[in-house]
């Protein structure tokens, strides 16, 4: 049925596109229509075939991976939900397989936002993978929601010193102090390990430059395609890796299938998400080469 | 006085953040100005959902054009505005947390903010291929550098980057396209985000002294406002 679904889909729009090179040979400019009729078409055939291609971890993704595998259990793990719906699609694969990761390796987690609509996804966060794959997993004790605090990159400033300073009590009013979880936690420097997944500001550079720098911890990061290559110049030193855009959540979930079988059944967005990016992806360069030719045609006729 | 006040607060609070960072004793009233700054930003959602109100509120007074747009943010403001301070429906009660599940807020959150807001971002794809096709043109030398390097971007992103291109040998590994991608990123693109990265800093430093010595005060607007 993959291939059935892949042979379809590369057909009806490998026609297209071959019916619009030959318009393009005449000197004729395509219609931004007809190119979201394609888009639509390479988005959404690999969805209702469930095509899936086989991924392999790049070294920067590798990275965190690595990271949270060679932390001793119990390390305690922060991360940050930094996004909002309209990022979620991109990156929540990220942030879910870094809490599925961090839960099955006995780390300690500590979910918090630096944006507001960081707090709700955190909750289903806790909801669609703490509570269903990890029942065992006890609120307080094995992880716990801290929520979302105004200020940006103030509110680094001063949980980096005293996280009591800006939290007294989790999300839910209990008091920091009765929870097992935050025995022994002063500040930020007390983390194993930041983890910050978004794409805009306050982000993965906020962590760095006002957590992760100031306080020695190492910092890893998701982000949506879009925002990644700003992050470069981080990595490897102050950034230990990155997963940028839905690559790179599909290679991680790929290596956490690869050594944690149990995952196996579990859902995976970045893998499944990489069929439509990849055929979206030869979409557009195939109306970039039809627009060059019609280009050179119409400019080759004008003289 | 009006301008003295704050130029003075704005002078006081950049050079104790400084000092708190190079000076120990220091550091406890940089920590102090940071919560300040928390505080403060606190406000800043009121007067954001203030400023909202009375746009809107004006629009659909004024039956201004596309009104009911504005009618429809007020409601959906409203909404939200009710879900989380009254926390309706919340299984935990008023005591307990606002994104709880089961709670009105977690639901308009889950079932109408994060579809609709997934739903805008995805129209991002279908745009950024119209203007590739119409941007993306080889026109001259700096615009095809410009294409050749989106073109390998674009297939290092995808599986099909490693099939095209798995059969050159390891030694010539670097012209594999998921590693000529790696590469555009972590060489050209590099050297580049540093500079700006660069300028970008030093702009900040010498527009953070200007404002600490009180020579930059635009930032309290004209004496007419």
């Amino acid at each position: 049925m993959n291939n059935l679904g892949l042979i379809i889909s590369f057909l009806v729009i490998g026609a297209g596109l071959l019916w619009f090179l030959l318009r393009a040979l005449q000197g004729k400019e395509v219609e931004r229509r007809i190119i979201f009729v394609f888009i639509g078409l390479a988005v959404s055939v690999p969805i209702l075939f469930s095509i899936t291609f086989a991924e392999k971890a790049s070294p920067i993704v590798k990275a965190v991976y690595d990271k949270i595998e060679n932390l001793p259990d119990g390390s305690r793990v922060l991360i940050s939900y930094d996004y909002g719906p309209s990022m979620a699609p991109e990156v929540e694969p990220m942030s879910n397989a870094f809490l599925r990761h961090s839960l099955a390796k006995g780390h300690k987690v500590y979910l918090m936002g630096l944006w507001a609509t960081g707090q709700s996804i955190a909750a289903t966060a806790i909801d669609s993978v703490v509570r269903r794959e990890f029942p065992e997993k006890v609120y307080g004790v094995d992880f716990v929601n801290l929520g979302y605090k105004a200020g940006n990159q103030g509110v680094l400033n001063v949980i980096i010193t005293d996280i009591r300073k800006m939290y007294l009590t989790d999300v839910g009013g209990i008091d920091l102090d009765s929870l097992p979880i935050m025995d022994g936690i002063k500040s930020l420097r007390n983390m194993n390990l930041l983890m910050s997944v978004g794409g805009g500001f306050p982000g993965i550079k906020e962590w760095i430059q006002f957590a992760g720098d100031p306080g020695h911890i190492p910092v890893a990061g998701g982000s949506a395609a879009v925002s990644a290559p700003l992050l470069y110049p981080y990595y490897p030193t102050q950034l230990l890796g990155l997963l940028g855009g839905i690559k790179g959540a599909a290679e991680y979930e790929a290596e956490l299938k690869r050594h944690y079988p149990q995952f196996a059944d579990t859902p995976q967005p970045g893998i499944k998400m990489m069929g439509p990016q990849t055929l979206a992806h030869l979409v557009i360069m195939a109306f970039i080469i039809i627009g060059n030719i019609s280009f050179f045609v119409a400019r080759r006729r004008r003289g | 006085m009006k301008r003295k006040i704050p130029v003075i607060i704005t002078s006081l609070v950049g050079t104790v953040l400084i000092l708190s960072v190079f000076f120990p004793p220091a550091e406890r009233m940089g920590e102090d100005f940071s919560i300040f700054f928390d505080i403060i930003a606190v406000f800043a959602f009121f007067l954001g959902g203030g400023n909202l109100v009375r746009i809107h509120g004006n629009k659909i007074y004024k039956k201004a054009r596309d009104w009911g747009f504005s009618a429809v943010t007020l409601a959906g403001f409203f909404l939200m505005l009710a879900a989380g301070l009254f926390k309706i429906a919340n299984p935990g009660g008023i005591a307990a947390d606002v994104t709880a599940q089961g709670s009105l807020f977690q639901m308009l959150y889950d079932w109408i903010f994060n579809p609709l807001g997934a739903s805008m971002y995805a129209l991002l794809a279908f745009y950024v291929a119209s203007a590739s096709y119409r941007a993306f043109r080889a026109k001259n030398k700096e615009a095809t550098i410009l294409l050749i390097a989106a073109f390998i971007i674009l297939l290092g992103r995808t599986p099909l980057g490693v099939y095209a291109t798995a059969w050159i040998p390891e030694q010539f590994s670097l012209m594999q396209i998921p590693n000529l991608a790696i590469w555009i990123m972590t060489a050209p693109n590099l050297a580049g985000q540093r500079a700006i990265m660069i300028g970008i800093a030093l702009g900040v430093i010498s527009m953070s002294l200007r404002l600490i010595l009180g020579v930059e005060r635009t930032y309290l607007g004209t004496d007419n406002e």
